[in-house]
């Protein structure tokens, strides 16, 4: 069972159709003791990034990811979800993320870009396999939507990349059991379902 | 590099599509979700569904088609038409929707797209504006389904949804509007360059070169269309495959 975690913001539910439109067991949730028990986890959401840490914080559940992490299974954050997994993040800078992976997620300059958020299809250039993109061929198309953008520390967590102007940011990065994707795969029709039905087949050949 | 969207709308009355495709294989060409259904797999990027439903006793029609839609369909799509409250909002999204778009409410109480940024994010919120020509390079702002002149510039008025905290704007050109003649292109480029939010050019589209121009000259950054796309005149693959040949970056399936 996959485990789609409830805190309360953003269009949660359409993680939780994809996957049941796959026909891959799945669940809303925040108890912790439903994601202990899952055998996988999925983060998701859109909002602020503040907002986003608090509510995980206040109800213990930051504390439960990282549990679930350690007992090495597997673990999708999705555009805010994923942004959660970094250090810090521009967006609210007292406010510590997740550090689950190194590095910091910052905002995209109207300076540099004139559209602010990046909103739309585009591109995710592999620089790496990985199991997830497993079948999904260029060009790999997915819907994002988003204002910041995340920049690791290490080179070697990033699975993939996209352009926007002149920003080449990571916008998938995997570490061990950890992964994170910029867009929306709920949202970016047959490639992104593709994308979490390979989720949903790591998790099954993990446990 | 990101590319531009293709969008078609989807005009909705109680929960059956009117102006829709005729001469598609699909069960029931009149079923909201069925058509969106469609145009996914023709590679639409997204999808507006916009409720004209009259009275108010069926708009609860509309949650339905909004939940089945996001059940069977994943990619974005935005609920227009009627949304006068943040609880309407809510209820759209919570069925599934990705965005609301707003249109006369948000003018008579510019608060709305304040408030529900907040709730919601201001990626849901798309700002709907029907502009008519007065003079050169100055638009009016009409509210009630363009009955009614609110005395408003329109590039003021996208400027200041913009700083209320509207995720887009979708700007419909009513001089262009069903004349199949092409886009406001000066109305466009005049948004584009007034705001930083993506705008959505709407209103006359009638040949591919209309949505190349919009996408180019007018800088939209997406072209909504009903009738070419529902008159089957033009597949969106078709337009799309234009529009690549036309330098314009777009999102084809292979």
């Amino acid at each position: 069972m996959i485990t789609v975690i409830d805190y309360g913001i953003g269009n949660l539910k359409s993680v939780v159709k994809a996957f049941e439109h796959l026909g891959v067991p799945v669940r809303l949730s925040s108890k912790p003791d439903d994601l202990f028990r899952s055998e996988g986890i999925v983060l998701p959401g859109v909002g602020a990034f503040g907002e986003g840490m608090n509510y995980l914080r206040k109800n213990n559940l930051d504390q439960v990811i990282i549990d679930f992490i350690h007992k090495g299974k597997p673990f999708l954050g999705i555009c805010l979800g994923f942004q959660l997994l970094f250090s810090s993040s521009e967006e609210d800078k007292e406010i510590s993320g997740l550090d689950l992976i190194k590095g910091e997620v910052k905002k995209f300059d109207t300076q540099i870009v004139k559209k602010v958020p990046h909103i739309g299809w585009n591109r995710v250039e592999l620089v790496q396999d990985d199991p997830l993109f497993r079948d999904i061929v260029e060009p790999r198309f997915f819907y994002f939507v988003h204002s910041y953008f995340a920049q690791p520390e290490e080179e070697e967590v990033i699975i993939g990349k996209t352009t926007y102007g002149s920003y080449n940011f990571a916008s998938v990065v995997r570490k061990d059991n950890i992964w994170g994707i910029q867009c929306h795969p709920e949202k970016s029709s047959d490639t992104g379902l593709a994308f979490l039905k390979n989720f949903s087949e790591v998790v099954n050949k993990w446990k | 590099m990101l590319t531009k969207r293709i969008i078609p709308c989807l005009d909705v009355k109680d929960g059956r599509v009117v102006k829709g495709i005729n001469f598609v294989n699909l069960r029931d060409e009149g079923d909201p979700v069925e058509l969106a259904d469609y145009y996914n797999r023709e590679g639409a990027d997204e999808l507006v569904f916009l409720d004209i439903t009259a009275s108010f006793e069926k708009r609860d029609i509309m949650i339905d088609i909004v939940r089945e839609t996001a059940a069977r369909v994943f990619i974005p799509f935005t609920i227009g038409g009627g949304i006068r409250s943040i609880g309407d909002m809510r209820q759209l999204l919570l069925a599934g929707a990705d965005k609301v778009s707003i249109n006369s409410a948000a003018v008579k109480n510019p608060e709305l797209i304040t408030e529900g940024a907040r709730k919601f994010g201001s990626q849901c919120i798309v700002v709907a504006v029907d502009a008519k020509r007065k003079g050169n390079n100055n638009w009016e702002v009409y509210i009630n389904g363009g009955r009614k002149p609110v005395g408003k510039s329109v590039i003021e008025w996208i400027r200041e949804a913009e700083r209320l905290g509207a995720g887009e704007i979708l700007l419909t050109s009513m001089d262009a509007d069903g004349t199949k003649e092409g886009y406001d292109l000066e109305l466009l480029s005049r948004a584009a360059e007034e705001v930083s939010k993506p705008v959505i050019a709407s209103g006359g589209a009638g040949k591919p070169y209309h949505l190349r121009d919009a996408l180019s000259k007018g800088q939209a950054d997406a072209v909504l269309a009903a009738s070419i796309f529902h008159e089957k005149e033009y597949s969106i693959l078709q337009i799309k495959q234009y529009l690549a040949g036309q330098n314009i970056p777009v999102r084809i399936l292979t």
